[in-house]
């Protein structure tokens, strides 16, 4: 087992190291292949079938395909990359992290311009309620 | 010999090219903040650069989990914008500075700090957005750039310490050239933000106000912050603040603040914009 990291109380937070990336090196492979707009394509043809391309296991299969966010980066997935299929779908930054938290795009949005979530109650796990 | 003549730190949020890109820099939620990058914009306009060295990180673009350079210097004559998935941003090409960018790839490795070299690179918004800001929308870049890529995407990102040691190694290197370009490092990124899992959304002015005053006056100390801090205080976003100590580092041990503004939120950032002029 990987040794704890002086990160992992952060709440709410899956810092991309070695861990992750490793875990999900192949549904990043997936998601980095949509810079090109050939690939874009092909994938909105048919989602299953281009996935079909990529070493992804089922559960990064059914996350990429249900499009559930905060799963996706429990599996690995890295918030940059994860935005290219976001972005095919035509979402925002904002949308991609809005959809990760639970909140609806628009209590998110009025949230940030409120000034954002405070990081009092938010920097230790225990003090805070984010997930 | 060529002159260092500034440094900007400089976030560098994708919505603010996309409002660029789309006409919308007068809607209701940017004009307060593009208002406020004027001054920045004046003072870039007198400081007349041939070059700028743009600290940034690539966001999956150039360069993806196949290889990841922790720094990485642009060498070519010229670097076209990237697709990150939704076609690339309507902007010019970005012209190089080869004779200088081989210039610093020599000293800097000479000087112990083993860059990647990079001939064929596509550069993303993190690199364009911090142009725009400080150019506006011309029909070519007014200065020729070096791209130097810091990988803040997979952890760990180098320390700040290192970023700011890198920075005073390219003042040397900026200072041997003969030449008699003026120069500006951009170092971008940040300010907090935090883009994935359940405390997406986290801002935190107050770490980011401790951090511009102690880049300005004690960049030392700065130097000195751990990554779990800006991982809690600026969240896993913010660590992107490491490139602004390379900037720092570049501008010398005293500087004086021409000019800071900060806004939130644009997107899902607080927003900073910082000029220096070594003291």
């Amino acid at each position: 087992m990987p040794a704890p990291r002086d990160y992992d109380d952060i709440p709410g937070t899956m810092v991309f190291d070695g861990r992750r990336s490793r875990r999900g090196y192949a549904l990043n492979k997936f998601l980095m292949s949509l810079n090109q707009p050939a690939n874009r394509e092909a994938f909105q043809n048919d989602e299953g079938a281009y996935l079909d391309r990529f070493a992804v296991d089922d559960e990064q299969r059914e996350a990429v395909l249900r499009r559930e966010w905060l799963r996706l980066i429990e599996l690995g997935g890295n918030v940059y990359y994860t935005y290219k299929l976001a972005a095919c779908d035509g979402m925002t930054f904002q949308d991609l992290a809005g959809e990760q938290t639970g909140m609806t795009a628009e209590d998110f949005a009025k949230m940030m311009l409120q000034g954002g979530r405070s990081p009092e109650g938010n920097r230790r796990r225990g003090e805070s309620e984010a997930r | 010999m060529a002159r260092l003549v500034g440094g900007v730190g400089c976030s560098h949020v994708p919505a603010v090219g996309a409002a660029i890109d789309k006409g919308k820099t007068g809607d209701p939620y940017w004009a307060p903040y593009f208002a406020k990058l004027e001054p920045a914009r004046a003072w870039m306009a007198e400081a007349r650069p041939d070059v700028c060295i743009v600290v940034y990180n690539d966001h999956a673009n150039a360069f993806s989990l196949e290889v990841i350079p922790t720094f990485a210097l642009g060498l070519a004559d010229e670097f076209p914008p990237a697709d990150e998935g939704y076609g690339p941003r309507p902007v010019p090409v970005v012209r190089g500075h080869p004779e200088l960018a081989w210039h610093l790839a020599e000293a800097l490795i000479m000087d112990e700090f083993d860059l990647t070299l990079v001939n064929e690179m596509a550069v993303d918004h993190g690199l364009t957005v911090p142009l725009s800001v400080m150019f506006g929308e011309p029909d070519a870049w007014p200065s020729r750039v070096i791209p130097l890529c810091v990988n803040v995407v997979q952890y760990p990102p180098p320390t700040g310490n290192r970023c700011y040691r890198l920075g005073q190694a390219i003042r040397r290197a900026v200072d041997a050239f003969e030449g008699d370009e003026r120069v500006v490092v951009f170092g971008t990124g940040g300010m907090s933000h935090q883009l994935q899992g359940g405390r997406a959304g986290f801002i935190n002015v107050d770490f980011d106000t401790r951090f511009l005053d102690g880049l300005v006056a004690d960049p030392e100390a700065i130097a000195g912050i751990p990554h779990v801090e800006y991982l809690r205080e600026a969240g896993s976003e913010g660590i992107e603040l490491v490139m602004w100590l390379v900037m720092r580092g570049a501008l010398g041990p005293e500087v004086r603040e021409v000019y800071r503004a900060t806004h939130v939120p644009t997107s899902n950032t607080h927003n900073g914009l910082l000029v220096l002029e070594g003291a």
